[in-house]
């Protein structure tokens, strides 16, 4: 058991996914704009990489090493095109919002990362503990970054519909930029900095 | 014509795939620190996408839209790329060698870039006819080796300045990304 512990929680601070290994950017970033796209994409991101983790690690032993790398990618790509599948029939609105960002999972680095640097290597149980780590470490990451986005872009903070608060002052000029494709570079390059500062990160 | 003039210059400067879709990112930051391997990675990312989109534009609407199978885009286009950087890395190696050693380690890293696979998924959302597509990798490829090429201009004098010490490295980087990103923004007036 005490494995399983530290490999889940290498994920969430040493060495997450999005503030320290700085990989699979293009989903945290694009779709940060609203707090139900972050959760959104977080669900669909954990959904994937734990199966995608829990099935290769499975069949480890059975794959010969020089086609593991497409059958790998064959396999994260059958559970991506599933979550597009459930997500257009079951919250159409979400899948609009997220568009091609879904099907784009299948080239994010962290998941064909995770298969290979360490699915591909441990057994079932360290690889379910490495992916819900991994997963809630990219889940905090782009939680994060789009509070500060939508606090700040539009003044007022929603959660699939319900209205949680409105900054005052804040709501009646927001700031616009946070909402637009600047405001990502900006929130992740102030955040990155403030990590060092604070020392939870030595940089590269 | 002029359609095909839009869709360039909308795809290279208004819609840049780096600063607007985010795609691409890894390499952006991570193979932007000289000016010369950026614009090998920046021309074999071009190469890979009009490459991909003139296979995978007929393999969706010959193939995939007749069975009606639209769903299986994901995996058949992954696999596509996948054998096609493959295939274009052979063929370079046998037929140029310093093209090769110039491109060479890149090309592998192509096929996990998601700037290809977006441009064969946009072509499809936006319902492009086969000459659009190709005009539209063009100029996705033409606005991310430019937006690369920029980048590493920029980060080669950038590792000669001082930003306070919390900022240096990536976070500056990506403080850079967002004030080009901007200077991008003024383009957006060019496509009505």
């Amino acid at each position: 058991m005490h494995s399983f512990t530290k490999n889940f929680l290498k994920g969430i601070i040493r060495s997450n996914p999005t503030f320290i290994l700085l990989l699979g950017l293009c989903p945290t970033l694009a779709v940060s704009t609203s707090l139900d796209n972050a959760v959104g994409m977080a669900a669909a991101f954990i959904f994937v990489l734990l199966a995608s983790n829990i099935i290769i690690s499975l069949i480890r032993n059975y794959v010969p090493v020089r086609v593991r790398i497409p059958v790998f990618i064959v396999i994260i790509a059958t559970l991506v095109t599933i979550v597009d599948l459930i997500l257009q029939g079951f919250i159409p609105a979400l899948s609009k919002s997220l568009g091609m960002y879904i099907p784009l999972i299948v080239v994010n680095c962290i998941i064909l990362g995770r298969a290979e640097a360490f699915a591909s290597r441990n057994n079932t149980t360290n690889s379910i503990a490495d992916a819900l780590g991994m997963g809630v470490g990219f889940a905090w990451a782009i939680v994060l970054i789009s509070l500060i986005r939508q606090l700040l872009g539009t003044g007022a903070l929603d959660l699939f519909g319900h209205h949680l608060f409105t900054v005052p002052g804040l709501a009646d000029n927001p700031v616009t930029i946070f909402l637009l494709p600047m405001g990502a570079f900006f929130a992740i390059g102030v955040l990155l900095a403030l990590f060092r500062w604070m020392g939870v990160s030595t940089g590269e | 014509m002029s359609n095909l003039i839009a869709i360039f210059f909308g795809m290279a400067l208004v819609n840049n795939m780096v600063l607007v879709k985010f795609l691409g990112l890894c390499p952006f930051f991570g193979v932007s620190k000289k000016l010369k391997s950026a614009l090998s990675m920046g021309i074999a990312v071009l190469l890979v996408m009009v490459v991909a989109s003139v296979v995978t534009w007929p393999i969706f609407h010959f193939l995939l839209v007749p069975y009606g199978v639209e769903f299986m885009r994901t995996v058949i286009f992954i696999l596509v790329i996948a054998s096609l950087v493959q295939i274009i890395e052979m063929t370079i190696k046998r037929t140029n060698l310093t093209l090769y050693n110039a491109l060479g380690i890149y090309l592998p890293l192509i096929t996990t870039n998601c700037a290809v696979l977006g441009i064969t998924f946009i072509n499809i959302d936006q319902a492009y006819t086969f000459s659009e597509s190709i005009i539209a990798a063009l100029g996705a490829g033409a606005g991310f080796t430019l937006v690369l090429i920029i980048m590493s201009g920029i980060r080669e004098r950038l590792d000669m300045a001082d930003p306070p010490l919390a900022f240096k490295g990536t976070p500056i980087a990506f403080i850079t990304a967002m004030l080009l990103g901007l200077c991008f923004l003024a383009f957006g007036g060019i496509i009505r």
